[in-house]
């Protein structure tokens, strides 16, 4: 009997034995003191008083009227940063601290994810080091001068395609060096057991609200959920209340140029079976370069529960073009005056795709974070100067 | 008898390197000057593209071989050509075991994977990120084909998986000195005689790695209670600077064969230390 929580066929510990002993310990301290009450009392509380939850649904109107369906946002976009990214780095850094850990590392592709983690690190008083791709740290500066202000260290990549991929190597290497003070703080639901767990843990408070405010909003419940996919945890959080509910799932992979192009991030569209930083899921094939417009989406590999839904049939997942994201990234804000952020943008696109194609009146997107980061991007794309 | 014969006359040299690397000739090459130069054991790599528990050395070397053309089946035709009459040993990651597909057969999986394996003359596996509490396949895998399963405990390693461990393996342990990725270092841990305590009462020999870069670290090494040592990114380093065109392909063999030779040398004075004091005990 295996003791690794598998997700079907995906997901496990596949990871060298150095690390086998601290994941072990990890997954212990998930069972026994993450799951407490007064852990969730804290947890709760710092989400409440410091994150700015609850987020508010919105009703989109405007753009339920371009889109041909009725269009809510869960406002992940409004929390403390900027994104979903806060809800999980709360949760894993009080664990750290429970841990009597002293530092924290963590990977980042659009920044979000490392300045959430800077965020908790300032808070929590822990030595905070960030691993980010060469080329993210150069279309999401504004995420990099942020991380530096709140006293993390920005640590360039620059090996293989200098992305968030060769970013979580980098993290790997200095968390299997550094193990006995070091937690490393995994930005989504990716990577060894019981990472995927635990941060669909801290995140599934989007879909738990989510669930109770539509129902209070509209007496039943949306036809469809749909978000965007990186590694999937805005996407898990949202789904995981809602699993055994007659609710549709659809996600938003980095369709990049085409899931029929060389270059795309959409795995689950077009990819296989494979072993990536310590799971086992879906990876796109070797002959595809790893390229998303969106840098938070950028990744060859995604959470083995999403590889286990789409196996099952229980959610959807299709690529989203760049142009489609960049279309629809400029349809919420021109409609609705939010702008999103560019991975978002995938799950609105997303959205859109489903009211054309399928008869869902209510869909539910997560909208997992906001746009500043993006406008040097969109001031190019665009023309805006 | 399986690998532990190697280690009966004296402190056994196993050195690393990738297969392939940096091509299928020049590789098959290298590993024969490791055998003159004095190995007693060799760990092939197969190359898997996502090596995590690697330094950039090995990493590389594993890139190397991979775009030189690399695969499992190629690695099976690669052992076959080898001219060497030392044990080789199979070190790679699991992901290759579980999806090894027998082309005739059909089957699939570590049985398909040990049987092809032990066909063309291998003796033993390092999966090096295989759990031990994953490992019963495998294991009976290798038992009905005589295969040794080594496995690799690191300065983290306790409790339940060391039990497990000791209870799966056979060949040697594989001693992991201290903790990190893997690369060639200008000290070497002084972990070790701590890590050699934890396993002191196994039924097998205990080789160790991790950072082994000259003859004086073997040395150090083997005094300390280690009944061999392992040395892979010293040498793959060799391999590197060749492939950069540093010096040319027979020079690479001619050092690889020295390097193998100060570190065999290395670990025979070792030896003599460890006699020396246990006899002034
Ligand atoms: C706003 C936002 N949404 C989504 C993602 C993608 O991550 P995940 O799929 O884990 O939600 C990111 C990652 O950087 C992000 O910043």
């Amino acid at each position: 009997m295996s003791e690794n929580h598998e997700f079907g066929a995906f997901g496990g510990r596949h990871v060298p034995e150095p690390m086998q002993e601290p994941l072990a310990q990890l997954a212990d301290a998930f069972e026994t003191v993450a799951k407490t009450d007064e852990f969730r009392e804290e947890f709760r509380s710092i989400l409440s008083t410091y994150a700015g939850r609850p987020t508010p649904i919105y009703h989109a109107e405007n753009l339920s009227e371009r889109y041909g369906a009725e269009i809510y946002l869960k406002r992940e976009d409004l929390l403390h940063g900027g994104a979903h990214k806060i809800n999980n780095a709360v949760g894993q850094a009080l664990m750290a601290e429970k841990a009597g850990k002293s530092r924290i590392i963590a990977e980042t592709g659009a920044g979000q994810h490392g300045t959430a983690t800077a965020m908790v690190g300032a808070l929590f008083d822990l030595d905070t080091e960030i691993y980010m791709g060469a080329k993210d740290v150069e279309r999401q500066r504004m995420n990099v001068f942020r991380m530096r202000l709140m006293g993390a260290e920005v640590n360039e990549v620059t090996r293989g395609g200098a992305g968030l991929a060769d970013a979580v190597d980098a993290a790997l290497e200095d968390f299997v060096e550094n193990v006995d003070d070091t937690h490393y703080l995994v930005g989504s639901v990716v990577g060894p057991d019981p990472f995927p767990r635990m941060v669909r843990e801290f995140q599934s408070v989007i879909g738990r609200e989510a669930r109770e405010q539509f129902l209070e909003r509209t007496g039943e419940l949306p036809d469809a959920a749909v978000a965007c996919v990186g590694g999937g945890s805005n996407a898990i959080g949202l789904f995981h209340a809602f699993r055994d509910d007659d609710v549709a799932f659809y996600g938003g992979e980095g369709g990049g140029e085409g899931s029929d192009s060389d270059r795309h991030a959409a795995p689950l569209d077009d990819g296989h079976e494979d072993v990536i930083h310590g799971m086992k899921t879906r990876v796109i094939d070797d002959d595809t370069e790893v390229h998303s417009v969106s840098a938070g989406l950028d990744y060859p590999g995604v959470g083995p529960e999403h590889a286990m839904f789409r196996e099952m049939g229980r959610a959807e997942y299709r690529a989203i073009t760049d142009d489609e994201a960049l279309a629809a990234f400029r349809a919420l804000s021109e409609d609705e005056g939010i702008i999103p952020a560019l991975e978002t943008a995938h799950g609105l696109a997303m959205a859109k795709r489903v009211a054309e194609e399928t008869d869902h009146e209510t869909i539910l997107v997560n909208l997992s974070g906001r746009g500043d980061k993006d406008m040097e991007t969109a001031a190019e794309q665009f023309d805006l100067s | 008898m399986g690998l532990e014969r190697v280690f009966a006359d004296g402190p056994a040299f196993v050195p690393y390197v990738a297969a392939g690397d940096p091509s299928y000739e020049e590789s098959l090459e290298y590993v024969e000057a490791l055998e003159r130069g004095g190995a007693d054991v060799i760990e092939l790599g197969l190359p898997f593209s996502e090596p995590i528990a690697e330094g950039s050395t090995i990493q590389e070397a594993v890139v190397r071989s991979l775009e030189a053309g690399m695969t499992p089946d190629r690695y099976f035709e690669f052992v076959e050509d080898l001219d060497v009459d030392v044990p080789l040993v199979c070190m790679t990651y699991y992901n290759l075991v579980a999806q090894y597909t027998n082309d005739e057969t059909g089957e699939r999986g570590p049985r398909a994977f040990a049987e092809r394996a032990a066909e063309v003359g291998i003796e033993g596996f390092v999966v090096v990120d295989l759990p031990a509490e994953e490992a019963g396949p495998l294991r009976e895998a290798c038992d009905e084909f005589g295969l040794d399963l080594v496995f690799i405990i690191a300065p983290t390693t306790k409790g339940d998986r060391l039990e497990q461990m000791r209870e799966h393996v056979s060949g040697y342990v594989y001693v992991q000195a201290r903790l990190g990725v893997t690369g060639a270092r200008e000290d070497v841990s002084d972990q070790t005689e701590e890590s050699l305590a934890r396993v002191a009462d196994w039924d097998v020999p205990k080789a160790v790695g991790f950072g082994i870069k000259t003859g004086e670290h073997a040395e150090r090494i083997v005094a300390a209670g280690a009944d061999g040592i392992i040395v892979g990114s010293a040498l793959v380093d060799i391999i590197a600077a060749g492939a950069d065109g540093e010096y040319p392909f027979t020079e690479t063999a001619q050092r690889l064969e020295s390097k193998a030779r100060e570190l065999k040398e290395g670990a025979l004075a070792g030896a003599e230390k460890r006699a020396a004091t246990e006899q002034s005990d």
